[in-house]
């Protein structure tokens, strides 16, 4: 055999999201810029370049790196939910697994990272801690009413508005970040938080609507 | 004309994951009807994703990665989830085959619906509750929910009733009108105990809707007594 042919950049190519390669092929270490630091901050454009790394192909370096981000604070995240230290740590790993299973569902136009994960580590929950089922929409349901397309110009990167988000979240005054943690970490409708905090059910929804609009503002003043 | 969107405060709970399964049934049908309402789910699952982001960590066990990574590399040969058989070609088809044979429904119905639909059995029928109104019960077992699909006749009045806890009410064909407006496919009406509301449906076509009440329904006219009684069977 030639070994030019052999060498032949086609004859080698490897289909962009091939599962079948992904799985005989074992796992290659690929993708990732080798100078990367493995340590540094994760930002958010840097954590959907990792997940597009790893829907591109079988990539634990790029794997490794969100893991050691995302999975202690999925982990955490649990544990406010109600998890046993054990359960918690089972299920961040099984969410950590279908983040490498599902990496090329992931889409950055749509979400940030820490989005996408969120979700995945929400519905886990429902699931194993909770019990209930989530019905959820089928992105590839022709049925879907499609969005109006948005001009370039008035597109925000997914991972940008997620930086803005992460910021502001944390410049919201205590008693709207703790509505809100109450809300989305521990499985509070907004009537038992008003039953806990001892407030009128109108006024959790009117102090969380405030919250969540002025994040909404921050957003769209930025755009 | 303008449109009924599902609640802000409806659309979080389903964001943050705290709906019961008849709500987020409700609520991820009316998503894919309403692309507004699915930013504004987005938005409030990115307020999550930086609570996320957010949190402190809590420290796997060391060994952690490696034991995913074992799971990963014992798989075997994977097709992605979510690309499984090819749908029927048309949307009318694909209703029609997740239907019911007693229920016909012209529109086309989205996914999850369409799947909880496909799990009355293909005998499952309209129930008829007297005069303009058919159900058939979704989800029958679920506690403390009550979740239907109602078929209003076109143009007439469904009986006056209150609430002792919330209605949603979700249109998938045909449209309703009442003292707060009129609810065409995709539209969700909130209706609280403080509300007594008699919905007239559109003269076009029967109204067909996903309604979830949280507590039995009260029927308050002379007539409404009566129903109260079955309602309640």
């Amino acid at each position: 055999m030639d070994l030019d042919d052999a060498s032949d950049d086609h004859a080698l190519s490897v289909p962009a999201r091939s599962w079948v390669v992904a799985s005989v092929g074992g796992l290659v270490q690929n993708g990732m810029d080798p100078n990367a630091d493995d340590t540094g901050e994760l930002t958010p454009t840097l954590a959907a370049d990792l997940l597009d790394a790893l829907a591109a192909g079988p990539d634990r370096r790029a794997f490794k790196r969100l893991f050691a981000h995302f999975a202690p604070r999925v982990k955490s995240y649990l544990r406010r939910l109600g998890a046993e230290d054990q359960q918690a740590e089972e299920l961040a790993q099984e969410a950590m697994l279908t983040v490498w299973r599902r990496a090329h569902l992931y889409d950055r136009r749509q979400a940030g990272a820490s989005t996408w994960i969120f979700t995945i580590a929400r519905n886990k929950r429902i699931d194993a801690i909770r019990r209930d089922k989530r019905p959820e929409l089928d992105p590839e349901d022709p049925a879907i009413v499609p969005e109006p397309e948005t001009p370039a110009d008035q597109q925000v990167e997914a991972s940008q508005r997620q930086e803005l988000l992460r910021s502001a979240v944390e410049r919201l005054p205590e008693q709207q970040a703790r509505l809100l943690r109450l809300s989305y970490f521990e499985d509070k409708s907004h009537s038992t938080i008003a039953e806990e905090l001892d407030l009128p059910l109108g006024t959790v929804k009117s102090r969380l609507r405030l919250a969540l609009s002025r994040l909404r503002t921050l957003l769209e003043e930025t755009a | 004309m303008a449109e009924h969107l599902a609640p802000d405060d409806l659309l979080q709970e389903y964001a943050a994951g705290n709906l019961s399964e008849p709500l987020s049934l409700l609520v991820a049908t009316h998503i894919a009807l309403k692309p507004e309402s699915r930013q504004t789910v987005r938005f409030y699952e990115d307020v999550g994703g930086a609570l996320l982001e957010a949190s402190a960590p809590e420290s796997m066990s060391n060994d952690a990665f490696e034991r995913v990574m074992a799971r990963i590399e014992a798989d075997a040969p994977v097709v992605p989830d979510g690309g499984t058989a090819a749908a029927p070609a048309d949307d009318a088809e694909r209703t029609r085959e997740a239907l019911p044979e007693g229920v016909r429904i012209a529109a086309d119905v989205p996914a999850p619906l369409r799947d909880y639909l496909a799990s009355t059995g293909s005998k499952a029928s309209w129930r008829h509750r007297g005069g303009s109104v058919a159900e058939l019960d979704l989800l029958p077992d679920f506690p403390g929910y009550k979740t239907r699909l109602l078929r209003i006749t076109a143009g007439s009045r469904i009986p006056q009733h209150t609430h002792d806890g919330a209605e949603y009410t979700l249109v998938l064909e045909g449209s309703f009108t009442d003292a707060t407006g009129r609810y065409a496919r995709g539209d969700v009406s909130v209706a609280d105990d403080e509300v007594t509301h008699q919905p007239v449906a559109g003269q076009e076509s029967d109204c067909i809707c996903l309604a979830v009440t949280d507590a039995p329904l009260k029927m308050t006219g002379p007539f409404g007594r009566i129903l109260n009684y079955f309602v309640d069977m």
